[in-house]
């Protein structure tokens, strides 16, 4: 019951979060939507640090689960990628794509390996 | 307002994300996340109906559209939780696994949002026809 109160928390403050920072960065449809791109790629480096520091089940369920699996988003991207490819733009739409899953994956090791030492 | 039901559609987003991972877990173990992955492609799906439904957009408010869109559906589909699954395969050696769960996200996403959006579009025309 514990970690349901923690994750819906997590996810009200992650969503928010997510929220503010598309509309400051995410511009027109036919641009990459670096508000997303941020929130992915922080998010994935955040959760790194956090798998890597080991703190526990409390505290993964709250920033882990909850703000950081909220914060970051896997239905939007996908939905402005197709929206890219739609108008043509296909080159924008892979370096969109190549650039959210190197660095995002990239970051999440980086996370880890800070996380760890 | 739109911060409030955003907000308020993460609660409900990351909670069934939660359920989906925790009933993943205990009907397949940890070996691959299946979890995640089927709240990603559900999400996408979801998320590429209701941005392409234009009669969602004409009878719902804009904040109620967010907190649906970007609160639930944001919420329950997650980008980090994937990247640190991808790793923590590629560390147990399970290579393969990690590449088919990058195919299927990077390319299953991608199909289940185009078959979202096209379930809209094709639903929006057979209305127009009926008027």
């Amino acid at each position: 019951m514990k970690n349901l109160l923690l994750v819906a928390l997590g996810g009200f403050f992650g969503a928010v979060s997510r929220y503010f920072i598309s509309r400051k960065l995410n511009g027109h449809n036919s641009k990459i939507p670096f508000g997303t791109l941020t929130v992915n790629l922080l998010g994935s480096f955040l959760l790194g640090i956090l798998i890597g520091k080991k703190l526990g089940e409390a505290v993964y369920a709250l920033f882990g689960i909850g703000f950081m699996g909220a914060f970051t988003t896997f239905s939007t991207l996908k939905a402005e990628t197709l929206q890219l490819f739609e108008q043509k733009k296909t080159i924008k739409a892979a370096f969109y794509l190549a650039i959210t899953y190197i660095g995002g994956i990239t970051a999440g090791f980086l996370g880890l390996l800070i996380g760890r030492s | 307002m739109s911060y409030v039901t955003t907000g308020l559609g993460g609660i409900i987003g990351s909670l069934l994300r939660y359920f989906l991972s925790v009933t993943a877990l205990s009907l397949w173990g940890d070996g691959f996340p299946f979890g995640t992955l089927a709240a990603n492609l559900l999400g996408a799906f979801a998320f590429g109906w209701l941005t392409n439904n234009k009669a969602v957009f004409r009878k719902l408010p804009a904040h109620i559209v967010s907190g649906i869109g970007t609160g639930i559906i944001g919420s329950f589909t997650t980008f980090s939780t994937f990247s640190l699954e991808t790793l923590q395969l590629v560390e147990q050696d399970h290579l393969f696994f990690a590449f088919l769960y990058v195919i299927f996200s990077l390319l299953g996403g991608l199909y289940c949002a185009w078959l979202g959006s096209c379930l809209a579009i094709k639903v929006s025309n057979t209305e127009k026809k009926s008027l």
